[in-house]
């Protein structure tokens, strides 16, 4: 059992291509995420109950069941019921669906730490739901949850490799294919294991100083 | 989907499902106390270890590990790992460095007047941290315990890729078998969902008792409070407040 450094010299150009689609899936899943957590985290305010009981539950079941499963569903079940869309796309929209539902807490618990008399004001000053929202209630939500936000990028970012399940060709996938041509397991997944730490490290630093400087 | 798919395949997954999860659980749960209550020792050097195992174990990909753990490591050692066991290992000791924040996190939250009381009262060390801090921080800690138990329970799916039989696993083959794909994996997501509701009450259950132990009396909810009819704020706050301690963990 050696280290072979030519076998990473190897690996590198397939290393990149799978940096840059893995960070093409954490960026886009991110907007998905966060778009869509905003509408399930309104949705739970619903005047009525007969929105919010089947938001909640709806999320609720996305929240709790694996990330893969609704990987595999998404990419066998959609096509039989006549969509067809690429493994990437599949595995972002995934992604982007489950941690939306993760992010809803985030926006929810954000939204409600907003001092009621702010909704009192707005509707003092006649303000139509939208202006509310727009202009009074998320601009004081979003400082609070930039930082809890950033922690579900992080989390995100280390699950996209299972997107390697469908054949999404990220950084996992990357390092499978190239041992599969080499037979030399031990120098890409490595590489690949420190790569992640050397990502998620100082990111997480980052979000900690946003949480010092945002959250008082 | 015929009644032979369903004995041979998803019932055993469902009971490998659940092995791995109290075996990983366990795992994770040593780790976390060991590591969670060695980043609170009164020595430098400790308190560093313990913070590189959580940053490496935290920062890296649960998968990538189980992978690493499976295809790596055998090598090095010279003898191979039984899959189920690489599978364990790898969710153990990644779910345990972020235990080991809430660990930490809750350790941290208990009055520093205690600890000194204790030493006043010249407690040993490992007395102070049996007989007064932890049994005021566990039931701080059993909120992200739970969800971090559910994050658990999802992550066992990962084994499927190493070919451990479990659920996922089981959905895969019946899918191949009967060329039909939403029928099983909407059977395997809704068993998931069966299994992480009863993970949910019973932690609630255990809060409760682990709070009643300390003289803290709390309602019981209904249905997990899934329908709670309004959200209740200072369960959200204790959301945002809980992914903003465990700093990156909260996966």
């Amino acid at each position: 059992m050696t280290w072979d450094w030519s076998a990473i010299a190897d690996f590198m150009p397939r290393f990149w291509d799978g940096v840059l689609i893995t960070l093409q899936v954490l960026v886009l899943g991110s907007l998905i995420s966060f778009t869509l957590g905003l509408v399930w985290a309104i949705a739970f305010r619903a005047p009525t109950r007969f929105i919010r009981w089947p938001v909640n539950l709806v999320t609720e079941f996305i929240r709790t069941t694996p990330l893969l499963v609704q990987l595999f569903f998404l990419y066998f079940v959609l096509p039989e019921w006549g969509v067809q869309f690429s493994a990437l796309t599949t595995g972002t929209i995934a992604i982007g669906l489950h941690y939306s539902t993760y992010t809803a807490q985030v926006y929810r618990a954000g939204i409600e730490a907003v001092p009621p008399g702010q909704w009192e004001a707005a509707t003092a000053l006649s303000l139509p739901a939208h202006r509310t929202w727009i202009a009074v209630i998320l601009p004081q939500a979003v400082r609070r949850i930039t930082p809890a936000l950033g922690n579900y990028v992080i989390a995100m970012l280390k699950d996209t490799p299972l997107l390697a399940a469908i054949g999404v060709l990220e950084l996992l996938q990357q390092s499978r294919l190239e041992s599969a041509s080499t037979f030399q397991y031990t120098e890409p997944l490595t590489l690949i294991g420190i790569a992640f730490v050397l990502i998620a490290y100082p990111a997480s630093l980052l979000v900690r100083a946003l949480e010092r400087r945002l959250v008082r | 989907m015929t009644a032979g798919l369903w004995q041979n395949w998803v019932l055993p997954g469902i009971w490998i499902t659940v092995q791995l999860l109290v075996y990983s659980a366990v795992l994770a749960a040593v780790v976390a106390f060991a590591v969670g209550t060695a980043r609170t020792h009164r020595s430098r050097t400790v308190r560093f270890l313990a913070g590189v195992y959580t940053e490496i174990f935290r920062g890296t990909s649960a998968l990538v590990l189980m992978f690493w753990l499976f295809f790596v490591v055998p090598p090095l050692m010279g003898r191979q790992l039984v899959p189920m066991w690489a599978a364990v290992l790898a969710l153990g000791l990644s779910y345990g460095a972020y235990g080991a924040e809430i660990v930490r996190g809750a350790l941290n939250s208990v009055a520093v007047a205690q600890r000194e009381a204790g030493i006043a009262l010249s407690f040993t060390p490992w007395q102070r941290l049996r007989l007064i801090l932890l049994p005021q921080a566990v039931p701080e800690m059993m909120p992200s315990f739970c969800n971090l138990l559910i994050e658990l329970l999802k992550g066992t799916a990962l084994v499927s890729l190493l070919g451990v039989g479990d659920v996922s696993f089981a959905a895969y083959l019946v899918r191949l078998a009967t060329q039909e794909s939403a029928q099983i994996y909407t059977i395997s997501l809704v068993i998931y969902f069966v299994l992480a509701f009863a993970l949910t009450r019973s932690m609630k259950a255990l809060e409760r008792r682990t709070k009643r132990n300390v003289g803290i009396e709390s309602p019981p909810g209904l249905l997990g409070g899934l329908f709670a009819k309004d959200p209740d704020s200072e369960r959200a706050e204790d959301k945002l407040a809980g992914t903003a301690v465990a700093g990156g963990a909260s996966k």
